[in-house]
């Protein structure tokens, strides 16, 4: 039960690119097409699973004093080392996202889950929570890149190839031929209007849910994840408008 | 103060960890990651070559600067490409710098006799949607360059069609076409008067390869 809610925080609760807004950088540069939003989120994914897991076990060593220095190591050396492999063997895909992925050592999400998780749970927790962290930011920015990708260019998954080899190119969809292109969907302004949609579907998603169960348990506020208030600074459980 | 020790002590480790994972991975990827820069630059460069050659191309290579042609102080590469030693032509790696927003790094494939075999972009930050034309996968614009000399079309008409030239512009965009109509008459200009030393230089003896 206990992972089940940790890994509903990470996914919706407390989703990184919805609901804390942490690493918006990326996600608004990089979700212009899918394929781009789907290489940078497992980049993320990836770096967010191995950085809490490093942390984690190390969270007896790391005192007080020097623990944001070492996060700073960790995550330094666990993204280099995605750079580097990504660079060996999906290196077109590299030469895509090129500079996105060193900047996912800047992704605040990413020692922000150090500090406020990994570095007070033991490992499989951490792991698991990095996991649902990493795959909700993914999902912000796949959800991000298909909005964007269909209005600007009128197609979906295009470069799959880059990504998936042959298999992929058959998965390059152009849902509407002869499309002029939406500019603006795909300049930065429209990345802030479709995320701002996107917040605002999600905050609708989760008060119809809250209404539904208020009908049935008439006892609001009573599930919440309270562990992030330290960090965002919001209020948590604040789903619930009543 | 044996506490600082103790905590210097630890920051250093984590150092030393990160470092040593670090290298051994760079061990492991820097041949293959090498293999495909120089798959990449082949790639490139083999859309704007003769099929027939027999010099290995990345190593038969120069770099050199001329500010005339090339300006702000940019390094131009030219890959020679030659048959039984003799040139047969040459491809050059130059910006054009007067882009909408940023260099446009421009391959160009200029045969021997003076007539261009053809250019691509190799990277860019112009506006998606506008001037991203210049792009292959976005339209043939810049296949338009194939065959054409300093003579043809003549020196005025190297410009784009707002500007009486014979290039086409693209809609809301002729910045980024003029940009490169420019670069590249200006790459050609360059070719027919260092002729010779393009091919005559020796070549530079470089380990890395920068893509």
């Amino acid at each position: 039960m206990k992972f089940k809610q940790i890994f509903m925080d990470g996914l919706w609760q407390q989703n990184t690119g919805l609901v804390v807004l942490l690493g918006l950088c990326p996600l608004l540069a990089v979700s212009n097409t899918v394929v781009n939003a789907l290489g940078l989120g497992l980049a993320t994914t990836l770096t967010l699973v191995v950085s809490n897991l490093s942390v984690s076990l190390a969270r007896g060593l790391l005192r007080p004093e020097i623990r944001i220095p070492a996060y700073v190591m960790i995550i330094a050396s666990v993204v280099t080392v995605i750079q580097l492999l990504m660079q060996a063997w999906f290196h077109d895909l590299y030469r895509v996202l090129g500079i996105f992925i060193p900047l996912i050592v800047t992704n605040c999400a990413i020692i922000g889950r150090a500090e406020a998780f990994a570095s007070r749970n033991s490992p499989l927790p951490s792991v698991i929570d990095g996991l649902a962290t990493g795959l909700g930011f993914c999902l912000a920015l796949i959800a991000l890149g298909a909005l964007r990708e269909i209005v600007g260019s009128g197609t979906l998954m295009s470069q799959a190839g880059l990504m998936f080899g042959q298999l992929g190119e058959s998965l390059e969809l152009t849902l509407i031929p002869d499309y002029p292109g939406f500019l603006l969907a795909i300049l930065p302004p429209g990345a802030f209007i479709a995320l701002g949609l996107l917040i605002a579907g999600r905050n609708w998603l989760d008060a119809k849910r809250s209404g539904d169960n208020e009908q049935l348990a008439k006892e609001p506020g009573a599930k919440a994840g309270k562990r992030d208030s330290l960090m965002t600074g919001e209020e948590p459980g604040k789903e619930s408008p009543v | 103060m044996k506490e600082i020790l103790r905590s210097a002590a630890i920051l250093g480790l984590v150092a030393v960890l990160g470092t040593s994972l670090l290298a051994g991975v760079d061990r492991l990827t820097a041949s293959r990651i090498a293999e495909q820069e120089k798959r990449v630059i082949l790639e490139q460069l083999g859309q704007l070559i003769p099929d027939h050659h027999d010099n290995p191309l990345l190593q038969d290579r120069i770099s050199f600067q001329d500010e005339q042609h090339f300006p702000n102080g940019q390094t131009v590469t030219a890959y020679r490409v030659r048959l039984q030693e003799e040139p047969l032509a040459v491809v050059m790696k130059f910006q054009a710098v007067s882009g909408y927003n940023g260099n446009i790094t421009l391959l160009a494939g200029i045969n021997f006799n003076g007539s261009l075999r053809g250019v691509r972009v190799i990277s860019h930050k112009e506006t998606p949607g506008l001037g991203d034309g210049i792009e292959t996968g976005r339209s043939n614009w810049i296949l338009s360059f194939a065959g054409k000399t300093l003579q043809n079309p003549e020196p005025q008409k190297w410009a784009v069609k707002r500007d009486g030239g014979v290039f086409d512009q693209f809609t809301g965009a002729t910045i980024t076409p003029r940009a490169i109509v420019d670069a590249v008459y200006q790459a050609l200009r360059f070719f027919d008067s260092n002729r010779e030393f393009l091919f005559a230089e020796p070549a530079e003896t470089l380990e890395g390869l920068a893509p």
